[in-house]
């Protein structure tokens, strides 16, 4: 019984039309005689479906469409055609520091950025201290959120994200943060979560790291499906492709 | 629905709330300042034209300026909606429609503020006080579901047509000057007269001072009338919100 199924999973995004280009540039191409709609699709016909507990890894070059799959997937975007369907909650962190307010204080945001996340405020008044103690926050908590560093900004980020326990866990390059030491504290973090039975769909640039961790892999390709299936002998694929000796 | 987001939909109204008034000296008073500086201009301009003919004009003034602010504060800040939060739903999944609701609900807080000084206002102009005064929930509650749908229709619209800040702009300035907001249309043919009917923001203005200056409760069809205009324009709004919706996200 799949818990999460793509079933032809097409994105289509639309360049050049009215909306895109506004009222002027649609009547001065109109009178030109070169205004025309062109269609970009950022996925095409996408299917898998993962089991309970699988990992999945999605490899490609850059504009292979990995993004794009993940928003479908998560439900940010809808997708133009085809079907996701899945099981249970859905914890996407795609861009960790999405959300959260310049001006506000430390523990605002927080609750702001868990309240998005689909938390309660009772799971928030409880966790808040283990928040800031995991993200090594307390002698900033006076702070605004802009009066941080980048690496401080995220470490909060991520400890407001990694509470969670998620039935269908989705990574867009974010298996850990910040500098040295918190850079293993929060992948050991993920791990855990990991290790909990998330059934987990990786963005990563490292095969290495899809290789270790993924027992499954789906290759894109300019949002066309060329692989899904077993880790290493498309990982193998990949990697000569990647050196220039088959070309899709 | 709304129990499952409620606290999303809390943590939005108090940020939206510091965004609005964040650097400024005199913070949320300005929801009562904005109000009365408003009004102090049109009294000063407008009450050498039209003070002496129109009884209690300063109450009649405030009736039109608190009507006229309300859905002027709620339909740009309902315009601005989704663009303004586009950063957060485009990476998280969060329902959209919360973001037009959180602005709404800030210009409905700024309204109360407004109203209670309005009365203060009423009763140092010498207004008697009715139980009529109870019927003034019904244009309320109609100008709040009429500023959610024009807020789904501008969001919706923004979205694709970034022209529309301007335009709508010009519309509000439009508005203010045909919904005899500091001037009486009794002095106007039967023809005019009616014609002002055709505009919901009018008829709000017209049923508050109907209330509080003239302390009687307008007709059943106005009620009806108003009642008409609000759904179409709740309908129009979420109808195209809705078509648009799940849309929006290959535009920002």
């Amino acid at each position: 019984m799949p818990v999460l199924t793509c079933d032809h999973v097409s994105v289509r995004y639309k360049v050049g039309d009215f909306r895109n280009i506004g009222l002027k540039e649609t009547v001065m191409r109109k009178l030109k005689g070169c205004y025309r709609v062109e269609e970009f699709w950022a996925d095409r016909d996408i299917t898998f479906s993962l089991e309970r507990g699988d990992m999945l890894g999605i490899i490609g070059t850059n504009g292979a469409g990995k993004s794009t799959l993940l928003k479908a997937v998560s439900g940010i975007m809808s997708p133009s055609g085809g079907r996701v369907e899945h099981e249970g909650n859905i914890s996407a962190l795609l861009e960790l520091a999405s959300g959260f307010d310049p001006d506000l204080s430390i523990r605002r945001n927080a609750y702001l950025r868990g309240a998005m996340l689909g938390y309660t405020r009772e799971f928030m008044d409880e966790k808040y201290e283990e928040i800031i103690d995991f993200a090594e926050l307390r002698s900033f908590e006076d702070r605004s959120f802009k009066q941080l560093s980048t690496g401080m900004q995220s470490r909060l980020a991520f400890s407001i994200a990694s509470l969670v326990q998620p039935d269908i866990l989705i990574l867009d390059e974010v298996l850990s943060v910040g500098d040295g030491a918190f850079a293993k504290k929060s992948e050991e973090k993920m791990r855990e979560i990991l290790r909990g039975g998330a059934t987990t769909i990786l963005v990563s640039h490292s095969l290495d790291q899809v290789r270790e961790l993924c027992n499954k892999v789906l290759w894109l390709h300019q949002g066309r499906q060329i692989d899904f299936g077993e880790t290493g002998a498309i990982c193998d694929r990949y990697q000569t492709f990647l050196h220039g000796e088959i070309v899709l | 629905m709304l129990s499952k987001h409620r606290f999303l939909f809390e943590e939005l109204v108090k940020r939206d709330f510091d965004r609005k008034y964040k650097g400024s000296f005199f913070g949320a008073a300005w929801s009562v300042l904005n109000p009365l500086l408003t009004l102090l201009i049109m009294r000063v301009v407008f009450g050498h034209f039209f003070g002496s003919a129109i009884p209690h004009f300063t109450t009649y003034l405030f009736c039109g300026t608190v009507v006229f602010n309300f859905f002027a504060e709620s339909s740009s800040e309902g315009l601005m909606a989704l663009i303004s939060n586009a950063p957060i739903f485009t990476k998280v999944n969060v329902p959209k429609y919360l973001f037009l609701l959180s602005k709404n609900m800030q210009t409905l807080i700024n309204f109360a503020i407004t109203l209670s000084v309005f009365f203060l206002f009423c009763a140092i102009d010498g207004i008697v006080f009715t139980w009529k005064f109870l019927a003034l929930i019904y244009p309320i509650i109609m100008l709040l579901v009429f500023n959610l749908g024009v807020g789904f229709l501008l969001s919706a619209l923004y979205v694709f047509f970034r022209d529309m800040q301007y335009l709508w702009a010009v519309m509000t300035q439009f508005l203010l000057y045909v919904s005899a907001v500091f001037y009486s249309i009794d002095t106007f043919s039967d023809r005019v007269r009616n014609a002002f009917l055709l505009n919901p923001i009018y008829l709000f203005i017209r049923y508050s001072r109907k209330v509080v200056i003239d302390s009687a409760i307008p007709s059943p069809g106005f009620h009806v009338l108003m009642a008409a205009d609000t759904l179409a324009v709740l309908l129009l709004g979420i109808w195209v919100y809705r078509k648009y919706d799940t849309e929006f996200l290959y535009y920002i």
